[in-house]
């Protein structure tokens, strides 16, 4: 069960930030879900090429970027901008965030394909006001700051300067904090998908062809 | 009280409602390629479970693969061993599942969204996903596509079904007529520059009007294509005379069913009384050839532009501006056509029909491709389009011109097979993104239609004037 989550906030002030900046497609040609932490924002991360397989010691590493630093490459929370994980459809970018460690994103707006893969990885995607997220920056672009995240009161909170209430529908609150396996919850209703199939079958013959 | 088409395509799949708002709709095509299915099919694996229903599977290789190959070439010869295991591993799961794969060595093999339509699969009225956001395309058929994440692909594959939240319903009037050398791929940059690359978020956008209904299926299926772009995952075009004389022309059904199917078909647009949570009306008349000049597909001017100076634009914009002008190696004010280019290609989901190699070879007869660019690839969707083009001879047209005429795939539009740029390399594409290293490391890609790329081809620039 994951209600709570605390951690240390990276801010990365940009807007639009599509999938190929969160993973680029070289390290999509894994065949594996997990072991994507050394290419998160690879083109950012790093000063050379990389391919898949590389890890991170043998990379150049660019100490300009925020993850490559302490103790932000601890982050656990990620603050950027609008329309975040735009692009691609590439469920690599959930995972490369996830085994990065970063568990909550907070942004304006979200890429569509890119929220719904979030839920089922367990990352938390806040969408949160500009002004939000404005005194958010403005709270952690010069010193680290932790935050807590309350899921189940749907609170962020900074010690006792700051609580911010944000909008969480039920459902998805609960895929992070149960993690659900959703194939198996759908298969509760095999039935009905069977007798819907059975109906579309007659009536739209073609498609079965 | 009418409906959308998407209202009718939504009610017409919807299984269940949940109480928490989400929807259980039914999957009647699913397409698969080799990047975003091995999970999935490990996770089925894993549970014991198999497809749902077999016949809704259909796979190709496109990502991978590399696009110099010929009639001898087996998967073996795939020179990267990661890229290959990808394509062994599609082979592996249709084969181990008994799904039907046009493999590396089918006629019928290309990007999974060209073969799609061609080869009759996708039908009016279906829906339709594919763990790639460019699903959006088969929405030109009036089809409720959309793309998918790696973990829904599995879903779908051992349900049959998909828990998705219903979109709003926007729609785009596009009217009038285009000017000479415009095509669907300016029209569609125009729109993304317009609204955003998150204007129709939470929505699906429905694109109507004179103009729409004037092109052709392969014009419809270029602006469905990029309604991703605009951040809609899904793009649709109401059904009308033409959507069925295509499908009639690609599709093997027998001549009974297929009669029935087109009563349905012709149901399938959105009703005069029909409300929209939001409309748009685009001029087309207006709108001139579209460059891409920065690293989003919304950074888009008229080809005969400035380079537009950061401050002009709100504070919290300068910053991406900043940063793309930095990456594309652009300055303020700078004329597109002052840059040179390295590379050209015409290719990818967006502009690898006929009807784009056509546009392109129309503007390339008889001439050559400038000394200045180092490479020229034009690399057609599918099988189906390579041999049409040999057949009329296109094909001799890019070759002598300069172009490497080469075989099916995604090639180009995304750096995981051979085709790629090198560093700081200006490429002319006609693909539909233009992020950051998206067609290679540092890269810097300049998205336009298969006409301006074939002009930017022999002039080695962006001209002045068409």
């Amino acid at each position: 069960m994951k209600d709570f989550i605390e951690g240390i906030v990276a801010p990365i002030d940009r807007d639009n930030i599509d999938t190929d900046q969160i993973i680029p497609t070289e390290y999509l040609k894994s065949i594996k879900k997990f072991g994507y932490e050394d290419y998160l924002f690879d083109g950012w991360r790093y000063k050379d090429q990389g391919r898949l397989g590389m890890k991170k010691v043998e990379r150049k590493i660019n100490q300009e970027f925020i993850l490559n630093n302490s103790p932000y490459d601890e982050s656990k929370v990620l603050l950027t901008r609008d329309n975040f994980g735009c692009g691609s459809s590439r469920e690599h970018a959930v995972w490369a965030l996830r085994d990065f460690g970063i568990e909550v994103v907070i942004a304006s707006s979200f890429g569509d394909i890119f929220y719904n893969n979030c839920f089922k990885n367990g990352v938390l995607p806040l969408k949160l006001k500009k002004t939000e997220i404005e005194e958010l920056f403005s709270l952690s672009k010069d010193n680290p700051v932790t935050i807590s995240v309350n899921i189940k009161d749907k609170v962020i909170l900074f010690k006792d300067k700051l609580s911010i209430y944000f909008d969480l529908d039920d459902n998805l609150a609960e895929r992070i904090i149960y993690g659900l396996d959703e194939i198996d919850i759908t298969l509760k209703d095999s039935a009905l998908i069977k007798e819907f199939e059975e109906d579309r079958k007659e009536s739209n013959p073609w498609i079965f062809e | 009280m009418g409906y959308t088409i998407y209202d009718k395509l939504w009610n017409e799949h919807l299984i269940r409602s949940y109480d928490d708002g989400d929807s259980l709709i039914y999957i009647d095509r699913h397409f698969l390629h080799e990047v975003t299915s091995p999970q999935a099919f490990e996770g089925l694996k894993k549970k014991s479970l198999k497809p749902w229903r077999i016949n809704a599977n259909i796979a190709t290789p496109d990502h991978n693969v590399p696009t110099t190959r010929d009639n001898e070439f087996s998967i073996e010869n795939i020179e990267d061993n990661i890229s290959k295991l990808q394509v062994v591993e599609l082979d592996k799961n249709c084969n181990d599942f008994g799904i039907k794969q046009f493999n590396i060595n089918s006629n019928n093999q290309g990007i999974v969204h060209v073969i799609g339509p061609e080869l009759g699969l996708t039908l009016p009225g279906m829906s339709i996903v594919c763990g790639d956001s460019h699903t959006s395309t088969h929405g030109a058929f009036g089809c409720l596509a959309m793309g998918i994440g790696t973990s829904e692909v599995e879903h779908v594959l051992a349900t049959q079904s998909l828990k998705v939240r219903k979109l709003k319903n926007m729609r785009i009037n596009f009217e009038g007529s285009i000017q000479e050398g415009v095509s669907s791929k300016d029209i569609i940059l125009y729109l993304i520059r317009t609204i955003g690359t998150a204007g129709g978020t939470g929505y699906a956008v429905e694109f109507a009007g004179s103009y729409i209904r004037n092109i052709s299926m392969e014009a419809r299926m270029t602006i469905c294509n990029m309604s991703i772009e605009a951040g809609a995952k899904v793009g649709l075009v109401s059904v009308d005379d033409k959507t069925i004389e295509y499908v009639k022309k690609h599709s093997n059904l027998e001549a009974n069913l297929i009669n029935d199917a087109i009563k349905k078909w012709k149901n399938l647009i959105t009703d005069k009384e029909a409300m929209f949570d939001k409309e748009i009306d685009i001029d087309v008349s207006k709108i001139n050839p579209q460059v891409s000049w920065g690293t989003s597909p919304e950074m888009v001017i008229d080809f005969n532009e400035k380079i537009p100076p950061s401050s002009i634009f709100s504070a919290e914009k300068r910053k991406s501006l900043d940063l793309a002008k930095n990456y594309m190696g652009l300055s303020d004010n700078q004329e597109l056509s002052d840059l040179d280019f390295d590379k050209v290609f015409i290719g990818s989901c967006t502009n690898s029909r006929i009807e784009d190699l056509r546009e392109a070879a129309e503007v390339l007869k008889g001439q050559k491709v400038s000394e200045n660019i180092q490479e020229a690839i034009v690399v057609p969707g599918s099988g189906m389009v390579k041999e049409q083009a040999e057949k009329e001879g296109i094909h001799k047209i890019f070759i002598d011109a300069g172009f490497q005429w080469r075989a099916p795939g995604c090639s180009m539009c995304l750096g995981m097979n051979p085709d790629q740029l090198s560093p700081y390399e200006r490429c002319a594409s006609t693909s539909n993104r233009n992020f950051e290293g998206r067609q290679g490391n540092l890269g810097r890609t300049h998205l336009m239609s298969p006409k301006m790329a074939a002009l930017t081809a022999i002039n080695g620039r962006i001209v002045k004037e068409i």
